[in-house]
């Protein structure tokens, strides 16, 4: 599952990504920072064995969706916002809290599995296997998917038809 | 040294942490829209990580449907964001209060 050194690198990226991600006040800094984590999640799709979701992430996800985010912050001039400290007092407080017991849950969940041992076997994931699986198996979920986008594309006709007539 | 799966739930437990707080404690609301996009991505890296560790291609079909529905997502939410700020002129989730009585 690829090199630890390669791991720890990488891990080390993206982690201070998301918190710069975070505590960023420039608005496109934080896109910025985004796209940075999910170029770095790319690579790590590319040493688990996943190069073509690797490409779709970083068409998708870097380049489509955060390109909308980088768009839309521009189009409000919504860039200076409030930072971390412009929360309300205990917010933080309760926030790292909430944070941290999220965490321990997790670290308490991870010492109730066994270690397990890796597959010997490699998956076949080749664009085309995936598309066999996708519509083999996964037809319907594909379909429902399909309907999702519609409701999505009428509901943003909606909401934009009635920002025009407001006007 | 060897990497396992649970380097990789650490790490993408982490990423989802960071993200749960960029939504607990931000207050624009794009920014917290980033958020849960970060928090989406830690999920689909622990599927693809399952995927490679059980060798069943089947998680990273998931992962397609979990992009799907944050690019729907996403769409929606700005759209939604927009409109907010042609009403309130603003998207400090503070002083976005229309619903009180």
């Amino acid at each position: 599952m690829g090199n630890a050194i390669l791991f720890l690198i990488l891990a080390v990226i993206a982690i201070g990504a998301a918190i710069l991600m975070l505590v960023s006040k420039n608005a496109v800094h934080s896109a910025l920072y985004l796209i940075l984590n999910f170029a770095v999640i790319a690579v790590y799709y590319i040493l688990l064995n996943a190069p073509f979701l690797a490409m779709v992430q970083i068409t998708v996800y870097a380049g489509a969706i955060m390109v909308l985010f980088l768009f839309v912050i521009m189009l409000l001039g919504a860039e200076e916002s409030s930072g971390v400290l412009g929360t309300r007092r205990g917010q933080l407080t309760t926030a790292l809290l909430l944070g941290a017991v999220l965490i321990g849950s997790f670290v308490a969940a991870l010492g109730q599995i066994g270690g397990s041992a890796a597959s010997s076997s490699v998956a076949d994931t080749t664009p085309r296997n995936l598309a066999i699986i996708l519509f083999e198996s996964y037809v319907f979920p594909f379909e429902v998917t399909g309907v999702l986008l519609l409701v999505a594309v009428v509901g943003l006709y909606v909401m934009s038809s009635r920002l025009v007539k407001k006007d | 040294m060897q990497v396992t799966i649970e380097w990789y739930i650490a790490l993408s437990t982490i990423l989802f942490t960071i993200g749960a707080l960029g939504v607990l404690v931000r207050r624009n609301a794009i920014i917290i829209f980033m958020s849960v996009e970060l928090m989406l991505n830690s999920a689909n890296l622990l599927l693809v990580a399952f995927a490679q560790q059980l060798a069943d291609a089947h998680g990273q079909v998931l992962v397609f449907f979990v992009m799907t529905v944050a690019a729907a997502e996403v769409a929606i939410g700005l759209a939604l964001i927009v409109v907010i700020f042609r009403t309130k002129n603003t998207i400090d989730i503070g002083e976005i209060n229309l619903l009180k009585g």
